[in-house]
């Protein structure tokens, strides 16, 4: 008990930062058309990408002699790269067309 | 003031993902949220390469890292722009495994290395993150497989028991590590993750096809909490605010797309539905009369309709007939009739996924039309066109309380004068139900892959 409660207090800042991002991930959601529950789901699944700061370090702390955390840090970064890259492009093409098509479409309003 | 500016990159970093996920949620906005949300990420891993100083030590094997970050910037970008829009929600569940194993290796790293003054909470988030991380990144590579039909669904008796089980023993060997005396055994460490591996695996595997989309953005949202759990462990904002947007984001959408379903979240998270046993006992049942009908006479019944109406589903995805199906559309339209496309939420293997294919075709975004709006106007429609959808239109989720998709809200085509039915075969759909829709009077099979029966109709409209 006593170590949760110091645990609270000494990183009160980030538990106000976990409660209020919960609170913003539920308000930014709950408002989105479904039309856009695709590209959203991949986009947040870019974002949860950042996960790639978290293999750099690792690989930033290792010893250069250390070949298993090595190895495992660098696929790490790579597979953390291929989040990122992967999902911000896969996101892009979506919303690409949709783009497309509106722009068609406010055309053909404006021709008629 | 390097760490100063670090900070400041991370800041910026989360703001931009805060705004880039808010621009998301807009249709005209969508594409610059997420270029807002790509150049934030961009500022954070920049300035994590550049910026950042090991506590005790330099800045190790920056050759390595470059070389790991242009080898994943390769197969991130190429796979990302080969993929066919049809396998778009299978990229998406790839990409997320990604994530998934990229948390789980920096715990397992970061495990090796805890000393014995470490609080517990620090162990428990490294666990945290490996346990949620492995989930995710073989739970991902199952639902990859299923999507892709590689891999059958499975169902064993008993297995709601073996998977608690499973559950309880890999908390049990996390609450033996956290109260060790800092060093960790190799069995129970290997055990725990292997279990978390298993878990994963177990997790998705009885679960049927037609609720892939809930358990991708599930494990989206594991994902997004596996990367908090190592933002807690490096003290790192960035990787906080970003995971916990995703994990209560995803967990939202996830809780949506369930409740759409009349699914309860409990149900997924004992990953037990679709193995009610209930969904293959139709399969096999006697099967009514149905009535099939040409070409050339849907071809007429529908250039003379005043109101049209399509409902696409995953058939229409897998022939790729997003354009022939436009085609259709504008020219029944230049002839006179109102073309409307009735969205089913869940059609398709992913939300949204019937929007994204016809936005690829160019179908006007005012031609769309979401659950309710088509509902009420089905009564006024001539004909319905179904194009390989099966399940969103099953009037067994309205009639049969034994149905294992009972309750979930479906496109009322019945009310419709004339629904023709475009299947490939008589077999049933995804979730392996029969659908009574068939048989009615006023349905009419045409049988055939969607893109070469609509390239047919558009040929028959035209000389009309």
């Amino acid at each position: 008990m006593e170590t949760l409660l110091s645990y609270i207090h000494n990183n009160l800042e980030l538990l106000y930062v976990v409660i209020l991002s919960v609170f913003l991930g539920i308000e930014v959601i709950s408002r989105v058309p479904s039309v856009l529950h695709t590209p959203l789901m991949s986009g947040a699944n870019a974002i949860h990408g950042v996960i790639i700061i978290g293999s750099i370090i690792v690989m930033s702390e290792a010893a250069p002699d250390n070949y298993v955390v090595l190895t495992l840090g660098f696929i790490a970064v790579i597979v953390g790269t291929i989040n990122v890259v992967g999902g911000f492009v896969v996101t892009d093409r979506m919303l690409e067309m949709f783009k497309a098509g509106k722009d068609k479409a406010s055309k053909q309003i404006k021709d008629k | 003031m390097h760490a100063s500016i670090l900070a400041v990159c991370y800041l910026i970093g989360s703001v931009s993902f805060i705004i880039g996920l808010k621009m998301l949620s807009h249709p005209a906005t969508a594409r610059r949220g997420n270029l807002v949300s790509a150049a934030g990420m961009g500022v954070a891993i920049l300035g994590t390469l550049f910026l950042y100083h090991p506590q005790g030590t330099t800045f190790h094997n920056l050759i390595w890292i470059v070389a790991a970050m242009i080898i994943g910037t390769l197969i991130g970008s190429i796979s990302a722009r080969k993929v066919k829009m049809t396998a778009m929600p299978e990229m998406v569940s790839l990409f997320n495994g990604m994530g998934g194993l990229c948390a789980a290796l920096i715990s397992v790293v970061e495990l090796g290395r805890i000393a014995q003054d470490q609080s517990d909470m620090h162990v428990l988030s490294i666990l945290a993150g490996m346990v949620i991380g492995s989930v995710s990144f073989t739970g991902s590579m199952i639902a990859y497989g299923k999507l892709r039909g590689k891999i059958k669904d499975h169902t064993f008796p008993g297995q709601h028991l073996v998977n608690l089980v499973v559950l309880a023993l890999i908390i049990a060997a996390g609450a033996v590590i956290i109260h060790g005396d800092g060093t960790v055994s190799p069995v129970v460490f290997y055990g725990m993750l292997s279990l978390s591996v298993i878990y994963g695996i177990l997790f998705v595997l009885p679960i049927g096809g037609a609720d892939m989309p809930v358990v991708i953005s599930l494990l989206n949202s594991f994902t997004g909490i596996a990367t908090a759990c190592a933002g807690f462990l490096y003290n790192n904002q960035v990787m906080l605010t970003g995971g916990i947007l995703v994990g209560s984001a995803g967990a939202i959408l996830t809780i949506l797309m369930c409740k759409a379903m009349n699914r309860s979240l409990m149900n997924v998270l004992v990953g037990s539905f679709g193995s009610t046993g209930t969904a293959s006992a139709h399969v096999t049942g006697e099967q009514g009369a149905y009535k099939e009908i040409s070409l050339s006479d849907a071809a007429m019944v529908m250039g003379y309709a005043h109101k049209v109406m399509v409902v696409p589903g995953y058939g229409l995805a897998v022939a790729q007939a997003q354009h022939v199906c436009h085609e259709l559309g504008k020219l029944l339209q230049k002839n006179g009739v109102e073309v409307k496309y009735a969205i089913h939420p869940v059609a398709g293997r992913m939300p949204g996924h019937m929007n994204v294919l016809l936005a690829e075709a160019d179908v006007s975004y005012d031609d769309l039309l979401e659950l309710e709006p088509a509902n009420e106007e089905f009564g006024s429609t001539d004909v319905v066109l179904i194009l390989g959808a099966n399940d969103v239109v099953n009037p067994a989720a309205q009639d049969d309380r034994s149905s294992p998709i009972y309750g979930m809200p479906i496109l009322e085509v019945g009310k419709a004068k004339l629904v023709i039915v475009n299947k490939r075969t008589m077999n049933p759909g995804y979730a392996g139900i029969e659908n009574e829709l068939f048989f009615k009077t006023n349905t009419s099979m045409l049988f055939g892959n969607a893109k070469n029966v609509l390239q047919e109709l558009v040929n028959l409209v035209k000389e009309l």
